[in-house]
């Protein structure tokens, strides 16, 4: 539905522990057309060149409030709301080298009146911004 | 066909979610739009537009209420969820599949609707437990008619059944039918969509008049095979698939129990009709009988045409309600 706008264009950046690079970060959206509990957000896959990052080393931020895929499943109060700007955070010690890389993200989504996992799926080339 | 009627023009703020998603309109704005085009009715869906529900501040509803009178509309109808698959590996129990709704009753009292749509997947005797709190807060309960159910589907049936039932509250339970149920033809901007995703124009071509000629679909798809069409024209024959139309006089076996309606559209034409749904046939039926309550824009064609246009709802709801305009005799 709003599958195009999963990436946001701005926000893609290294990010620092404080002694050194831990990691890069984006922020995305869901494409769905209201906002939803976190219990129901089944997975974000995250490829960057296309390498499959693996589900421990993602962190999402929503509302100032740091969850790992994991948690996000057994969250039972807080929602991604509908159109938020989430941030996405990849633990990977070194981050991203300088310039364009293309991210992919699919968010799977269990919506109760759906008999599947709504899968939403966008792709997009964006230069890392300078630390 | 009586020529007086009191059937009430609105939109459901579904109908700006692109511009709401994207951030260049606010829920203010989206009541402002409403108000701007006479159309008095707003439905609202809590979860898209108000961020925070269920746990909504007195401010906000003091808020919400602000903006009612100021723009001189109306709350019509609240759209409720039921995620019942909220915890994975179980369905919610009955008993918290009620507390859900009961909650969504609440909300819909304070903001002032006076009927919710309930989601399809509310189960039957969910609704029978529910009715008592409907009564109570004064809010008609629903159930979202919606392709490709239809008022002959089992599942609507067993809804019906539970409506029928002797000792129930069964006068706050009932439907929001869908327009979509009506769709003569499929939506054009799905056809140029799949086109512009890489299927072949003349094999969509053919699966949109086989439709048309309300041809069977399974057959439809092994001509597709043959005619050479792979997963992308396969995926257009699911599609269509999902589409229902009857003649929009079923209508009239149920009016006594529709609360509200989903005036569902995807493309309004420059010469003022939609391209997939017979408005022109469908208002004359709800004139016929006696029907009250609000049609409420939704416009659904912004998934549609997002990837090549920037999507302007606001003109396509204004079209929109221009056509009812018309056809209530307004104009």
């Amino acid at each position: 539905m709003f599958d195009k706008y999963i990436i946001c264009e701005d926000g893609f950046q290294n990010v620092s522990d404080g002694q050194q690079i831990s990691g890069f970060q984006f922020k995305a959206r869901l494409p769905y057309y209201r906002g939803l509990g976190v219990s129901m957000v089944e997975d974000l896959a995250v490829k960057v060149d296309g390498q499959a990052i693996p589900r421990e080393a993602i962190r999402v931020t929503l509302h100032g409030r740091t969850y790992t895929l994991a948690e996000l499943e057994t969250e039972y109060e807080d929602r991604w709301e509908f159109g938020e700007p989430g941030t996405v955070t990849v633990m990977k010690p070194g981050g991203l080298s300088a310039g364009a890389h293309t991210l992919e993200v699919a968010p799977s989504l269990r919506i109760s009146y759906l008999p599947f996992i709504l899968v939403g799926t966008d792709a997009k080339e964006l230069k890392l911004a300078s630390a | 066909m009586a020529t007086t009627h009191r059937i009430k023009r609105g939109v459901s703020l579904y109908s700006f979610q692109e511009e709401f998603f994207l951030r260049k309109m606010t829920l203010e704005d989206c009541v402002a739009a409403c108000a701007k085009l006479g159309a008095r009715g707003v439905e609202t869906i809590a979860e898209q537009m108000m961020p925070g529900f269920p746990k909504l501040s007195d401010a906000f509803y003091d808020q919400w209420h602000e903006w009612m009178a100021k723009y001189n509309v109306t709350p019509t109808c609240h759209d409720l969820f039921l995620d019942m698959k909220k915890y994975k590996g179980r369905l919610m129990t009955d008993a918290e599949m009620l507390q859900s709704v009961i909650r969504d009753i609440k909300h819909a009292h304070r903001l002032g609707c006076q009927v919710i749509r309930v989601i399809v997947n509310t189960p039957p005797h969910i609704l029978a437990l529910a009715a008592p709190y409907a009564e109570q807060y004064n809010v008609k309960l629903g159930v979202e008619i919606h392709a490709p159910f239809h008022f002959d589907h089992e599942h609507i049936q067993r809804h019906y059944e539970v409506m029928l039932r002797p000792g129930s509250q069964h006068e706050y339970l009932g439907f929001v039918p869908d327009m979509g149920t009506f769709e003569k033809r499929f939506p054009r901007v799905r056809s140029e969509r799949a086109i512009r995703n890489g299927a072949k124009r003349e094999i969509v071509e053919f699966i949109c008049a086989a439709y048309e000629r309300r041809e069977d679909l399974d057959q439809v798809a092994e001509r597709v095979k043959q005619m050479g069409g792979g997963p992308l024209e396969l995926g257009v024959v699911q599609d269509v698939k999902r589409l229902y139309y009857e003649n929009p006089r079923r209508l009239l076996d149920f009016m006594d129990r529709i609360f509200h309606i989903h005036a569902k559209f995807y493309e309004m034409l420059d010469d003022g009709t939609e391209y997939s749904i017979p408005y022109e046939d469908v208002i004359p039926v709800l004139i016929e009988g006696g029907y009250k309550g609000y049609l409420s824009s939704e416009y659904e064609g912004n998934r549609h045409i997002q990837d090549v246009h920037e999507v302007d709802s606001f003109e396509q709801v204004r079209r929109q309600q221009a056509m009812f305009k018309r056809l209530l005799g307004e104009a």
